[in-house]
């Protein structure tokens, strides 16, 4: 399961901590000299920690915390708060505009997972009673296209296509004015993966984004991702002004440490997970519950819903 | 060119526009290290054999330090025993199969190496074995159809053995001299697929012996800390011989490979530049550290 590495090594140094009687400032020294390692290893970019460490350590070392009565519970109250707050606080929905329809724009990297998410968003707006279209707008990379209509029939979810001959700007535009004409109250925009720093191929993604206004633009983020995560995710806000974030591939192994980071530089929140490759496997993301998971202060929120 | 971000340092100067070797320069570089995804058990490793050189060698000059570390990094990533280029079958056909998690770019680095096998004069066959992932199949024919090779294939939702065993009898009876199979991409913790993976890999060895010549992992430049774990499930599940590492073109330096050829002994072969069926090179180390330094 995704961010358990970093879990463990988290609560060992809370451990730690917790049975301390005594809390000082060499204790919070080192407990965060070891977080700080803990938090690299699960790739969260190393200015980010920087930043991070340098909170917690401010707040922790002051005097009312260590002088408490249970200073090595303070010390973890406090990097929980900082954590959840790293994490962005308050879970996040989906937008919904009140002049259908609400327009959803996918964006990202090549490989990081946004036909996928397209088709998987069809289906979870689709149980919800909602009619979805799905646009393909990816010309470039062989079968995208064909992709994202298999993923169309399989969830009987309709695809507008131009085929690959056409400008993607122009396909968003008409994509949309279809889904007026035919009552889709959601429009689904896939994109070609691209590199942050491909001038050209970001332009296209701004001038989509200019034509048809979406109400959310998504960057779909591997979470697997190491330190370029900030760069990416920098980039693409700066360019195209991101309304949200979506972590694929959480049903791996990862430490997950990307999620902090691109968080930290968008302040975007995270709205979805994807835990797998079938158009079932998306989920909400409850920032403060995945902060409390982390550190061993046990999902029950989670556990709560899904009783 | 690069767009520069607040979160990028223009770290080329780190060695030239300094005075003295001092720990705040250690620091610095330790952070450059991190910040190219080497990870912190191998960039300390790298720190501490830099500072023991400087020691030894009584270096005292800044400058003379980034040729030293690019002799340590390199000496990482050249194997002994093991080269960082394709090993080739001398007397018949070359079998590779390709393994890897999710969305790395296993199908596009086919692409691109049958582009550069068909350009030699080989004759090439490519086996579609990912059945799962919607539309892998017609992605492998247009690439097929864009280099001019033929692509065996079954349906989607096919079994992937049998669609590589298809492959090997195909390619053995057009007298191809590469036969390069694509599988599906998979997370390394998902047991069932990674055992579907071994079946594959049994199919291929047990109808030429010898084969697979070389199994390459493929591995994402942009990913982090888990590729470790990815080339040790992989290596164990089906024996990878060389690693490819793609998207090379982007601000991520794929770092992870110095720990992972150092910890496991895997060469890393080739790198993808692109998406285009040129953007494919031999890995070269050298050029890689240069990389790792540069803005
Ligand atoms: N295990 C897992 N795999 C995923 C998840 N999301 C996507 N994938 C897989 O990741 C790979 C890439 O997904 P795509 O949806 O094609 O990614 P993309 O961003 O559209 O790729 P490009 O269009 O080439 O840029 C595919 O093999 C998907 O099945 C996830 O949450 N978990
Ligand atoms: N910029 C860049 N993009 C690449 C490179 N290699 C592959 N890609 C892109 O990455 C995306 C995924 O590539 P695929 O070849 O489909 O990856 P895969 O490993 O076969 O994916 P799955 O079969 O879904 O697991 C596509 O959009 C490719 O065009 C590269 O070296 N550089
Ligand atoms: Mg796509
Ligand atoms: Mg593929």
């Amino acid at each position: 399961m995704a961010f358990e590495g970093l879990a463990e090594r988290l609560q060992a140094v809370m451990q730690r901590l917790r049975g301390k009687g005594k809390v000082t400032e060499a204790d919070v020294k080192e407990a965060m000299r070891e977080v700080r390692l803990a938090l690299l290893e699960a790739d969260v970019n190393f200015k980010v920690v920087k930043t991070f460490i340098n909170r917690v350590k401010e707040r922790a070392v002051g005097q009312e915390v260590l002088k408490s009565l249970t200073p090595g519970q303070q010390v973890i109250k406090v990097v929980n708060e900082e954590l959840t707050e790293l994490m962005g606080g308050e879970q996040s929905k989906l937008v919904k505009s009140n002049r259908p329809p609400t327009v959803i724009m996918m964006v990202g990297l090549q490989g990081a997972g946004k036909t996928t998410t397209s088709g998987k968003l069809a289906r979870y707006l689709s149980k919800q009673n909602h009619h979805p279209l799905l646009v393909a707008a990816d010309v470039y990379r062989p079968a995208a296209i064909r992709q994202l209509q298999v993923l169309g029939e399989q969830l009987d979810t309709p695809v507008f296509s131009l085929g690959e001959k056409e400008d993607p700007v122009k396909i968003a535009e008409q994509g949309v004015a279809y889904a007026k004409e035919h009552h889709h109250d959601y429009v689904i925009i896939d994109t070609a993966g691209r590199l942050h720093i491909d001038e050209t191929m970001m332009e296209e993604l701004k001038a989509i984004r200019e034509k048809v206004q979406p109400d959310e633009v998504l960057l779909v983020v591997d979470a697997m991702t190491g330190q370029d995560a900030v760069n990416v995710a920098e980039s693409f806000n700066k360019k195209l002004g991101l309304t949200g974030v979506v972590l694929t591939k959480l049903d791996g192994d990862t430490r997950g440490g990307a999620a902090l980071s691109v968080k930290a530089v968008t302040n975007c929140p995270i709205k979805f997970v994807g835990m797998g490759e079938k158009t079932d496997a998306l989920e909400p993301f409850f920032p403060d519950r995945m902060a409390s998971r982390i550190l061993g202060m046990g999902d029950v929120l989670t556990l709560i819903e899904k009783a | 060119s690069k767009t520069s971000t607040s979160f990028v340092g223009a770290i080329s100067d780190l060695f030239s526009g300094r005075s003295k070797i001092d720990e705040e320069l250690f620091e610095e570089l330790e952070e450059i290290l991190i910040s190219a995804d080497v990870g912190v058990t191998t960039t300390m490793e790298l720190v501490e054999r830099l500072r023991q050189e400087v020691k030894e060698r009584k270096i005292k000059e800044p400058s003379e330090l980034q040729p030293l570390l690019s002799e340590i990094i390199s000496d990482m990533l050249e194997l002994e025993g093991k080269s960082n280029q394709l090993q080739m079958n001398p007397d018949g056909m070359t079998v590779i199969l390709f393994v890897g998690v999710n969305g790395v770019g296993k199908t596009t680095t086919i692409g691109k190496l049958a582009h550069r096998f068909k350009n030699e004069g080989k004759k090439v066959v490519l086996a579609a074995g990912d059945t799962f992932r919607a539309g892998a199949i017609e992605q492998l024919e247009v690439w097929g159809q864009r280099v001019g090779v033929d692509v065996i294939k079954h349906q989607a939702g096919a079994d992937p053995a049998a669609v590589i065993y298809d492959g090997i009898q195909a390619a053995k009876s057009r007298k191809a001299d590469v036969l390069l199979c694509d599988t599906a991409g998979r997370l390394q913790n998902k047991v069932n697929l990674m055992e579907e993976l071994k079946k594959v890999h049994r199919v291929i060895q047990r109808e030429i012996p010898d084969a697979p010549h070389e199994v390459l992992l493929v591995l994402d430049a942009t990913t982090g800390q888990n590729a470790m774990m990815q080339a040790k499930t992989f290596g164990e599940a089906v024996n990878v011989s060389g690693i490819v590492l793609t998207k090379l073109d982007g601000t991520a330096k794929g770092g992870i490979v110095i720990a992972i050829s150092n910890e496991l002994q895997v060469p890393v072969k080739l790198v993808g530049l692109g998406e285009k069926p040129d953007d494919l090179q031999e890995f070269d180390p050298a050029q890689f550290v240069h990389a790792l330094f540069k803005d």
